[in-house]
C-alpha cells in the first residue's frame, strides 16, 4: 500500500493505464507522421497548438487530467448516476434535431461557435454502456427472461435509432456491440449465430449470382438433411425447419436484399457496401444515378479511391516498412481523411507488417485484459461495464482496421485513442478510467 | 452458472482473437504475398523526370560556333496560388489586358489543374524579361522558368542548319517510342541528319510527387539517376563568312551557291535564295513564322542547292568534251566550222559566236562556249560506230554522266537531297514511241532537254574535272567532338570515290586549259581575279514554267563553274542565279566574289561596289507575284467556301486591291496604281532602301525581297531582334483602308 497517496493507486490496475499511454503516443506519432512537411520546425509544431498533431497531444493531456479526477471519484458516483447519464444522452441527442450544424453531412454535429463542437451520437455510448451496467446488475432483473432482454436491447439500441435519424449509420452500427455484453449475461447465443449468419448471407448475396447462391443454399439444405436422416426419422419437425430455414434464407437473397437496397438504403450506402467488397456498383434505374450523383457531388473523391489509396499505401509498406515519416504514399496526401479514419494507413506503411502485427497486438493485449478485468469483478455492474467498454473497442477496431484493409464498407468511425479527434479521444479516455477506478474498488459490491 | 459465464468469456475471447487474426491475415496478403500495391504506389509516387542534355553545337572550320544554344525564360503561372496580385501591373509588363489574363489563367486551370505549373507566356524577349525579374515578387504563383534554345550568331546558313521543332506522331512511331510527346528533334538540315549526335543522352530523375502531381522533392540519393549526357559537337568545312557572303549575293534573287573544298569533298558554303532568318524559327514567333514561310510561293525553306533542279546548260559542257575525249569521237585538236547554228539535224541549233574559227579546236570550243561543236561531239559520242546502236550509245554516254555524280543522289549529310535527272532510253522510247535518234536529243550535248542537275551536283563534277578523276561525296561535318562512333557515321565521306579515273590527265589538262581560257579571254571574262588561276564555265540555260496554264518561257537561268587554283585546287564553286539571263552577267562575278573571298581572304576594294551591286539587285521572278496572289486567292476562297466567311476572300476581289496585290511596284502601267503611287502618304509595300553597308553579320535581303502578297510580309519586316508579339503597327495601306470598308 502506497502511504503518500492511497486513494488513487490502490488496487488500480497500473497496466491498463500503460497500454492506454502507450497507445496514445502512439496515436500522437502517427498524426505528426501523417500531418508534418518537410521545413517545419518540430518543437515549435508541437507547441503552437496549431498543428493536428500538437492539438492531439494537448487533447492527450487532458485526457490524462480528466483520468487522474475519475481515479480520484468514488466508484458509487457511476453507478448512482447511470440512469441519470443515460437520460442525458438521450436528450443530448435529441437537442441535435433542432440545433444541428447546418453544413451537409454534419447533421449529427451541435457547435458551440466556431471552435467547438459536439457529437452525441458518439459521446452516448459511454451512457449507454453505464445504464445497460445498471440494468444488468439489477437485483430484480432476471437476463434468462425474454422482456429483460427486449429492455437490455431497447437500452442499447435507442441511441442507435436516434443516430440513423441523424444520418450517421456508422455510430449506429457501434450500439449493437453491446449484444457481446447481453450474451456475456446469458443472452442466447442462436441471437448472436442469426445475426451472424444474417450478415454472411447478406454478403453472399452481394457476391454471388442469385442462382448460384440459391443452388448453393439448396445443396446445403439438402446436405444437412443428409447428415441429419437419422434424426428426421425420428422427428418429422426438424426437417420442417430446415426447409423453413432454406425457404427464409432464398427469400432473403431473392426478394429481401435487393428491395432493402433499392428501397431501404440510400444509393451512397449500397455504393459504399459494393465498394467494401470490390464490385462496382450499377445503379438500377435513372433517378437512382441522379440521387448518386448528387450525393457525391460534395466530395472530391469517392470511397473506392479511399480504399484503393489506402490499400495501396498499406501493401507498399512490405514487411518491416519505410520507416517513420519515409511512407510515399501517407507523406503526400495520397490517402483522404488519413489523419481521422485512414490513421492505420501511417502505421501500415511506416513500419509494415511487423509494425502493425505488434501494433495489433497491442490492442488484442488491450481487449484481452479488460476480458480477465471483468471475470474478477464481484460486482455484476462493473463486469457489465468491462465487458461494454471491450465491446465498443474491438468493435471500432476491428471496423475501422478492416476498412482500411478492405475487409469492410467504409463507415467513418474512428480508431480509438490513435485517430485524430478530441471527442474520440476523451470519451474513450474517460470510459477506461471509468473502468480502471471500478476495478480499484473490486472487492465492494457495487449496485 | 459460473461455468457457464467463463465458457461465455472464453467464446468472447475467441471471437476477439478470430477477428484479429482475419486482419492478420488480409495484412500478410496485402504486405507480404501482394506485390501489386508496392508497384501501384511507386507509380502513384514516383516521377520520372526527364533531364534534357544541351543540344551540340556546330562550328564552321575556324573554330566559330554558327549554331549555339542560349536560355530564354518561360513564365510560368501556378493558378492556385494567384491571390492578390497587381493584375494590371502584371498585364502591363507582359502586355496583355486583364480579359486575355483571365482567360490565360483559367486556360492554365483547364490544361494542367489548379495545383501545377503552367506556362503563362513562352519565351519572353529579353527586356520583357529583365523586367518581370525585377517584380516577380509581387506576383505570388508565377515564377520564370529557363528553356534552352538553338540561337544562330551569324543569322545565316539557315537551310543548312535547320531547325528543331516538336516531335510528331510518325517521329513517335519510328523512334519506338524513344521520344516523348513535347520532345524536340531536329526537323530539317544538319539538325535533323545528325540528330542522335547532337541530341546527346537524355537523363531521369527519380522524384517523389504529391496527390496533387506537384513534385514535391528528389527521390533517394541518386543513385537510380541516370545523368543526362550533352550532345556533341560537330566541326564542319564551312567558313561561315563565306556563306555570309554567298547570302549577301543571292539576297532578293531565287538561286543557289554551292562552295565545295575538291581534296576532300568539304562543304564550304552552301547558300540558296530565296532565303530565311534561322532565328525566326526559334524565338517566340516561331508558328507564325513558320505558316508564313511554308505560304511563300517562292519557296523560301526550299534549299535549292540540293533540291532545285535545273537545265545544266553550257556547264555540261567540259563534262561533254571529256566523255568525247575518252571516247576517242574527238581529239584536242577537232574543231567545226560554226558561223551561229548548228544545222547537223532537221532543226538548227543556235550558237551565240557569229565568227569564223571560233570552235577551230577544242580548246577555242570551251572558252567561247560554242554550242554547234558540243551538239556534234555529243552526236559522235551516242552515235558512237563501236557500239553499233544509238541506244547503246545513249546508254553509254549516260554511264559516263552518272560517273560525274549527275543524275543520282550523291549522299550529302543533309536529309531530302534530289538527285536530278539524266534520261535514259525508256524516257525517249515513252516520248517519241521507240523512234528517236542523236538528232532528238541534241540540246542534251549543251546541256538541255531532258538534263535536270542540282548545284551540288555540278560544284561535285567540278571537282572530279578539278581532282582529275576523283572526288569525295560532298559533306558538312569534318568531326564529332568525342566520337567513338565517328568509324560509322562520318566513314563514307571519308571514301576516295574514282570514277573516272581512266581518263587521262592530258585529257584532263586540255579541258582545264579551255576552261582557263574561258576565264581569261572567253565568255567568263567577267570573273577574272588577278593573281589566281581559275578554270570555269559559264552557262545560259533555257528554261520554262506553266503558269495560269500557260507554257511560259522565262529569262534564262544563269550558272557558272569554277575551280581554282588550276594547280592543286582548293576551291570548286557552282552558282546558279534563276532567270538571271547570261551567266556572265550574275552568275560569274558571284563565282569569282566566292573564290576570291575564300583564297584571299578577303576582297579587294575596288570590287566591293561591285558586291554592293550585285547583292542590291532585284532579280525575283516577276510571275512570283501571280502565283503568290492565285495561291492566296484559291485558300482565301476555299476558306470561304468551307465556313461561310468570306471576310478573308474579299480583299481579293476588289479591283482596286487585286491590281495592288499584283502590281510589281516596279513600272506598273495600271492607271489606278499610278495614282495611288502620287498619293501624298503613299508608302510602298515593303521598304526599298538601299543595302546597308557590308557590316558582317547583317542580312541586307532581309528587307529587299519582292513577293507584294500581304500573307507573307510579316516575315519579311522582322528583324533579329525583334519583338515579335508586339508588332509594328502595320504600314498603311490606303487600298487596305478601302478593303476594310467593303467588309460587312
Amino acid at each position: 500500500m502506497n502511504q503518500r497517496n492511497p486513494t488513487i493507486s490502490k488496487g488500480v490496475d497500473w497496466s491498463l493505464v500503460w497500454i492506454w499511454f502507450i497507445l496514445c503516443a502512439i496515436g500522437v506519432t502517427s498524426i505528426f507522421a501523417a500531418s508534418y512537411h518537410e521545413g517545419e520546425n518540430v518543437i515549435q509544431g508541437f507547441i503552437s497548438l496549431k498543428t493536428d498533431y500538437s492539438r492531439q497531444l494537448l487533447f492527450f493531456v487532458i485526457a490524462g487530467i480528466i483520468g487522474t479526477f475519475i481515479l480520484l471519484t468514488d466508484s458509487k458516483f457511476f453507478t448512482a448516476t447511470a440512469n441519470l447519464g443515460y437520460a442525458f444522452g438521450i436528450f443530448l441527442l435529441l437537442l441535435v434535431f433542432p440545433f444541428h450544424s447546418r453544413v451537409k453531412g454534419t447533421e449529427s454535429i451541435i457547435r458551440f461557435g466556431s471552435a467547438f463542437q459536439l457529437q452525441p451520437a458518439d459521446l452516448c455510448k459511454l451512457f449507454v454502456n453505464l445504464a445497460l451496467a445498471k440494468y444488468l446488475s439489477r437485483v430484480e432483473t432476471n437476463f434468462t427472461r425474454p422482456r429483460s432482454q427486449l429492455i437490455a436491447a431497447a437500452i442499447a439500441l435507442t441511441p442507435a435509432m436516434l443516430s440513423i435519424m441523424q444520418k450517421e449509420t456508422g455510430l449506429s452500427l457501434v450500439y449493437f456491440s453491446f449484444f457481446l455484453v447481453m450474451f456475456r449475461e446469458g443472452l442466447p447465443p442462436s441471437v448472436l449465430v442469426i445475426g451472424f449468419s444474417f450478415a454472411v448471407l447478406v454478403v453472399a448475396t452481394l457476391l454471388l449470382e442469385p442462382n448460384t447462391l440459391a443452388i448453393i443454399l439448396t445443396a446445403i439444405a439438402l446436405l444437412a438433411i443428409y447428415i441429419l436422416r437419422r434424426q428426421i426419422k425420428r422427428s418429422r419437425s426438424i426437417l420442417f425447419l430446415i426447409v423453413g430455414i432454406w425457404f427464409v434464407c432464398v427469400g432473403v437473397q431473392r426478394f429481401v436484399v435487393p428491395f432493402a437496397f433499392d428501397h431501404v438504403f440510400k444509393p451512397y450506402q449500397v455504393k459504399r457496401i459494393y465498394d467494401a467488397i470490390g464490385k462496382d456498383y450499377v445503379p438500377k434505374d435513372r433517378a437512382t444515378e441522379a440521387a448518386l450523383e448528387s450525393e457525391q457531388k460534395g466530395k472530391k473523391k469517392d470511397n473506392n479511391y479511399n480504399v484503393k489509396q489506402s490499400k495501396i499505401a498499406i501493401g507498399s509498406g512490405g514487411l518491416i516498412g519505410k520507416g517513420l515519416l519515409k511512407g510515399t504514399q501517407t507523406r503526400y496526401d495520397f490517402v483522404p481523411e488519413q489523419k481521422t479514419d485512414f490513421i492505420f494507413c501511417t502505421i501500415g506503411e511506416g513500419f509494415g507488417f511487423v509494425g502493425s502485427i505488434i501494433f495489433l497486438g497491442i490492442y488484442i493485449l488491450l481487449l484481452m485484459r479488460i476480458v480477465s478485468v471483468a471475470e474478477r469483478q464481484r460486482s455484476v455492474f462493473s463486469r457489465c461495464y468491462a465487458y461494454g467498454v471491450a465491446s465498443v473497442l474491438f468493435f471500432h477496431i476491428v471496423i475501422n482496421v478492416c476498412m482500411t484493409v478492405g475487409l469492410a464498407p467504409v463507415i467513418g468511425i474512428p480508431l480509438p485513442f490513435i485517430s485524430y479527434g478530441g471527442t474520440s479521444l476523451l470519451t474513450f479516455s474517460v470510459m477506461l478510467f471509468i473502468l480502471v477506478r471500478l476495478d480499484a474498488d473490486r472487492q465492494m459490491v457495487l449496485r | 452458472m459460473s461455468v457457464f459465464n467463463q465458457s461465455r468469456s472464453n467464446i468472447i475471447r475467441l471471437i476477439f482473437a478470430g477477428m484479429f487474426l482475419i486482419i492478420a491475415a488480409q495484412l500478410f496478403h496485402l504486405q507480404i504475398i501482394s506485390k501489386k500495391y508496392k508497384q501501384q504506389a511507386q507509380e502513384n509516387a514516383l516521377f520520372r523526370k526527364s533531364i534534357y542534355p544541351s543540344r551540340g553545337i556546330i562550328y564552321d572550320r575556324k573554330g566559330r560556333a554558327i549554331l549555339n544554344n542560349t536560355i530564354l525564360y518561360d513564365l510560368m503561372v501556378t493558378p492556385a496560388q494567384v491571390k492578390n496580385i497587381d493584375t494590371a501591373y502584371l498585364c502591363q509588363l507582359v502586355g496583355i489586358d486583364t480579359a486575355e489574363f483571365r482567360s490565360r489563367v483559367l486556360d492554365a486551370k483547364a490544361k494542367n489543374g489548379p495545383f501545377r505549373p503552367t506556362i503563362f507566356e513562352d519565351l519572353l524577349p529579353p527586356e520583357m524579361y529583365a523586367r518581370l525579374e525585377e517584380n516577380i515578387w509581387r506576383f505570388p504563383g508565377f515564377n520564370l522558368q529557363e528553356r534552352p534554345i538553338r540561337v544562330y550568331p551569324y543569322n545565316a546558313a539557315a537551310h543548312i542548319m535547320g531547325y528543331v521543332g516538336e516531335v510528331d506522331s510518325a517521329i513517335l512511331r519510328r523512334s519506338n517510342n524513344y521520344y516523348q510527346l513535347g520532345d524536340y528533334v531536329g526537323r530539317s538540315g544538319l539538325e535533323q541528319y545528325y540528330e542522335r549526335q547532337l541530341m546527346g543522352q537524355r537523363g531521369i530523375e527519380f522524384w517523389l510527387k504529391d496527390n496533387k502531381n506537384r513534385l514535391v522533392r528528389k527521390y533517394g540519393n541518386k543513385d537510380l539517376d541516370t545523368p543526362a549526357i550533352a550532345g556533341k559537337n560537330l566541326h564542319t568545312y564551312m567558313d561561315i563568312e563565306l556563306q555570309q557572303l554567298a547570302e549577301r549575293l543571292l539576297a532578293g534573287k531565287t538561286g543557289a551557291i554551292v562552295a565545295l573544298e575538291p581534296s576532300t569533298g568539304g562543304i564550304l558554303a552552301m547558300a540558296s535564295g530565296p532565303n530565311y532568318d534561322p532565328n525566326s524559327l526559334t524565338g517566340p514567333d516561331k508558328q507564325t513564322n513558320y505558316a508564313h514561310l511554308a505560304l511563300d510561293v517562292a519557296g523560301p525553306m526550299l534549299n535549292r542547292a540540293i533540291k532545285g533542279q535545273y537545265p545544266a546548260g553550257s556547264t555540261y559542257k567540259p563534262i561533254g568534251a571529256l566523255i568525247g575525249l575518252d571516247e576517242g569521237v574527238i581529239t584536242p585538236a577537232s574543231g567545226i566550222s560554226c558561223l551561229g547554228n548548228y544545222y547537223g539535224c532537221n532543226r538548227p541549233v543556235k550558237c551565240d559566236e557569229h565568227w569564223a574559227g571560233h570552235a577551230a579546236n577544242l580548246r577555242l570550243a570551251i572558252a567561247n562556249s560554242c554550242n554547234s561543236f558540243f551538239c556534234n561531239t555529243f552526236r559522235l559520242t551516242i552515235d558512237n560506230p563501236e557500239y553499233h546502236s544509238v541506244r547503246k550509245g545513249l546508254t553509254r554516254w549516260k554511264e559516263y554522266v552518272n560517273a560525274f555524280g549527275l543524275g543520282h543522289r550523291l549522299g550529302v549529310d543533309l536529309p531530302s537531297e534530289d538527285g536530278g535527272n539524266i534520261p535514259d532510253t525508256t524516257a525517249y522510247d515513252k516520248d517519241y514511241n521507240r523512234s528517236w535518234n542523236s538528232c532528238t536529243m541534241v540540246t542534251m550535248g549543251i546541256g538541255q532537254d531532258k538534263m535536270n542537275v542540282t548545284p551540288l551536283q555540278m560544284a561535285n563534277a567540278m571537282c572530279i574535272v578539278a581532282n582529275k578523276g576523283y572526288y569525295y561525296t560532298p559533306h558538312f561535318v569534318k568531326d564529332i567532338e568525342g566520337a567513338a562512333e565517328e568509324d560509322t557515321v562520318l566513314n563514307r565521306y571519308h571514301i576516295k570515290h574514282e570514277p573516272v579515273t581512266h581518263i587521262s590527265n592530258d585529257v584532263f589538262e586540255v579541258v582545264h586549259s579551255g576552261m582557263q581560257d574561258v576565264i581569261e579571254a572567253g565568255t567568263g571574262r567577267s570573273a577574272r581575279i588577278p593573281g589566281i588561276t581559275m578554270c570555269g564555265k559559264t552557262g545560259t540555260a533555257e528554261n520554262k514554267r506553266v503558269v495560269d496554264r500557260r507554257v511560259l518561257k522565262l529569262r534564262n537561268h544563269s550558272w557558272f563553274v569554277c575551280f581554282a587554283p588550276r594547280v592543286n585546287p582548293k576551291i570548286a564553286v557552282a552558282v546558279v542565279v534563276e532567270n538571271g539571263g547570261y551567266g556572265a552577267t550574275w552568275a560569274a562575278p558571284i563565282g569569282s566574289f566566292i573564290v576570291e573571298k575564300y583564297l584571299n581572304d578577303t576582297l579587294r576594294n575596288e570590287r566591293l561596289a561591285d558586291v554592293n551591286r550585285i547583292a542590291g539587285q532585284n532579280l525575283m521572278p516577276k510571275f512570283l507575284v501571280r502565283v503568290q496572289f492565285l495561291t492566296d486567292s484559291t485558300r482565301a476562297a476555299d476558306w470561304t467556301r468551307q465556313t461561310g466567311d468570306s471576310s478573308r476572300v474579299l480583299k481579293y476581289l476588289d479591283r482596286a486591291n487585286r491590281a495592288f496585290l499584283l502590281d510589281t511596284s516596279e513600272g506598273s502601267k495600271n492607271p489606278l496604281m499610278q495614282n495611288i503611287r502620287k498619293m501624298p502618304g503613299y508608302k510602298p509595300l515593303l521598304p526599298r532602301t538601299a543595302p546597308a553597308a557590308p557590316a558582317s553579320g547583317q542580312r541586307p535581303d532581309s528587307s529587299r525581297r519582292t513577293s507584294l502578297a500581304k500573307d507573307t510580309q510579316a516575315v519579311r519586316r522582322k528583324t533579329d531582334t525583334g519583338v515579335p508579339r508586339h508588332p509594328a503597327p502595320p504600314i498603311s495601306q490606303p487600298t487596305d483602308q478601302k478593303g476594310d470598308s467593303t467588309q460587312p
